[in-house]
């Protein structure tokens, strides 16, 4: 019977010919990230060993990264007492891929992964982060785990018990329309789907706007997959794969192309065509909770958020600073920008996009989660509304529970900022 | 018999069962002061150490869906609560048969709080209501981690077996 590919990569790095849905594997990880996280990790590792006579060893430190990111520069002794602990741990271990607090690299955990050529299409990555579905994006089988769980990672170099996850096809077809997003057809889909439409299984793209979608937009769309409850999402490596891999990693080939056989099996598959579609707006307090940006036009915001890893890549900043050259935010919004990464933060400085944003009145804020998790950075006010290009909403989410978030795209947000209320991007010039 | 002490409905996020601001603070034997944490009752309940051992939190679809944070497994195995769902999102559910939360996936539960349950392993009654509810079964492959006492015993167990 035919394979999806997280079946193909599944049997590949489990050393068998072929696997069906349910199986028990145990593969082989070829990246195993994790942030600050690390702190509990490192814990539950040692844990491992206690009493076993063996010095805590990991099984191959050149396959960890470790990214600070989440709460970078610590905004508490007990997260630099934590941060200092993952260093030493990372110099004991001699774990050479480590991203400390700094200027000339680093930033949120699912920008520096691939941009820094960590991942390959066909590999088995695991971090201990929900989003890690991201790098899907570049065909790889990318899920998140916890931090026990990624003990045993280190200690093994293996995945224990993972059950083969059933796939839904997504075949996602039509031209993007001129303010339609990326982040617009995933908030549509999860609306579709619901939040736990896609729980325990993979979701696999295809289709002609996905093929010519660069990896930036493929990135912000399995990001969110988990926010359908998908173990994963993956978009088959291609010729932009092997663009990106090439002229933005760093990487040289062969990559190894996974595709899913004519014949794989489907839990269910889905068509959309984006050429029908308008901005979506996630409206609080479940990502789910998904409407057309005309629904909701109007409500009035206190806080725009333009960042994290789903929308801090360069072309998003691009996309803000283009609806906002020469204008204002309005009074009485503030509005955060928070680059994916010191790279994209660098590149935005050097062309310009910065001044752009911050003429019109923005704030930039280091690369890191910052105010997407709301630990650390712009919190909300009670009875506040926050408009963000962020990827969840819960209560709570931006650091209160007595405030909403709603989630759009970067277009949105820059076009409601100009307005200080929920505005059609297509509507502003 | 086991005493409902909260009910809960669908999509509980992680954000609800241990909200981001506390992530600093990721021991296990830490993390129970903030579990529910704006739910300020509850929370009470369980900072106060009121909660007898078994006590039951029911909930809805989707129990712990969003972040992969562990702590939201390890604030409720702390007070050592039995979460009965009818579904639970995957790294919630796994980081919970890792830490050894007990967590009963019962599609059809109806209870309130307050309900004396009795929580089986093909079945939960609720005495209260004098109703029973089919139990489904843990996927097989985290059984055995159960089996173990954990994930940390079971990987102990590999490492020393050099399996
Ligand atoms: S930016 Fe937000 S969603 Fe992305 S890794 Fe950081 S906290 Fe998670």
């Amino acid at each position: 019977m035919g394979m999806t590919v997280v079946q193909k990569i599944l049997a590949g790095a489990s050393g068998r010919r072929d696997v069906s849905v349910g199986d028990v594997v145990e593969p082989r990880v070829d990246i195993a990230m994790s942030h600050e996280n690390a702190a509990l990790v490192i814990n539950q590792f040692n844990e491992v060993f206690k009493d076993t006579g063996r010095t805590p060893k990991v099984w191959d430190p050149s396959k960890i990264v470790i990214i600070f990111d989440h709460r970078v520069p610590a905004e508490s002794a007990k997260t630099a007492t934590n941060q200092k602990k993952i260093r030493d741990f990372v110099q004991k271990q001699g774990i050479p891929n480590f991203h400390d607090v700094r200027g000339d690299e680093g930033g949120i955990c699912h920008q520096v992964l691939p941009e820094n050529g960590y991942i390959r299409p066909g590999s088995v990555v695991v971090g201990t982060d929900s989003h890690t579905t991201s790098h899907g994006a570049l065909g790889a089988f990318s899920f998140g785990i916890g931090a026990t769980e990624m003990a045993a990672v280190w200690t093994l170099g293996r995945v224990l018990n993972v059950e083969v996850p059933g796939t839904i096809r997504v075949t996602v077809g039509g031209r993007f329309p001129d303010g339609v997003a990326p982040k617009d057809l995933i908030l549509y889909l999860i609306g579709k789907l619901t939040a736990e439409g896609a729980n325990f299984r993979v979701i696999e793209f295809h289709g002609d706007a996905i093929r010519k979608l660069p990896t930036s937009g493929r990135i912000t769309i399995c990001n969110m997959t988990v926010e359908a409850g998908a173990t994963s999402g993956i978009v088959p490596a291609d010729e932009e794969t092997e663009r990106y891999l090439r002229e933005e990693a760093g990487l040289s080939g062969p990559f190894d192309r996974v595709a899913p056989d004519p014949d794989a099996v489907y839990a269910e598959e889905v068509a959309v065509d984006v050429g029908a579609l308008a901005p979506q707006v996630a409206c609080p307090h479940t990502v789910d909770h998904v409407k057309p940006v005309g629904e909701v036009a109007g409500t009035k915001v206190d806080q725009i958020v333009i960042g994290s890893c789903t929308n801090g890549r360069f072309d998003d900043l691009e996309t803000a600073a283009r609806i906002l050259r020469g204008k204002k935010i309005a009074k009485g919004v503030r509005m955060l920008v928070f680059p994916a990464s010191w790279r994209i933060y660098k590149r935005a400085l050097k062309e310009g996009i910065l001044e752009t944003l911050v003429d019109s009145g923005a704030v930039i804020v280091n690369p890191g989660c910052g105010c997407c998790l709301g630990v650390h950075q712009g919190a909300l006010g009670d009875g506040e509304v926050a408009l963000s290009t962020t990827n969840r909403n819960f209560k709570g989410r931006m650091g209160n529970p007595n405030a909403e978030v709603y989630l759009c795209s970067p277009a949105t947000a820059a076009a409601s900022s100009v307005t200080g209320a929920i505005t059609d991007p297509r509507k502003v010039g | 018999m086991a005493k409902v002490v909260f009910k809960i409905g669908d999509d509980v996020s992680t954000d609800t069962i241990y909200p981001g601001r506390f992530m600093a603070t990721v021991l296990p034997s830490e993390t129970p002061q903030y579990a529910f944490a704006d739910s300020p009752e509850f929370n009470r309940l369980i900072r106060e150490k009121k909660i007898e051992p078994g006590s039951v939190i029911v909930a809805g679809q989707n129990f712990g869906c969003g972040s992969s944070r562990e702590q939201a497994a390890s604030c409720l195995k702390g007070p050592d609560l039995v979460v009965v769902a009818r579904g639970f999102a995957r790294i919630f559910l796994q980081n919970s048969i890792n830490l050894g939360l007990r967590t009963v996936i019962c599609p059809e539960i109806e209870a309130s709080e307050g309900d004396d349950l009795e929580v089986g392993l093909d079945s939960v009654t609720n005495r209260t209501r004098g109703k029973t509810f089919a139990v489904s079964p843990l996927p097989k492959a985290r059984q055995a981690i159960v089996d173990a006492g954990g994930l940390i015993p079971y990987t102990r167990k590999l490492l020393l077996e050099n399996k």
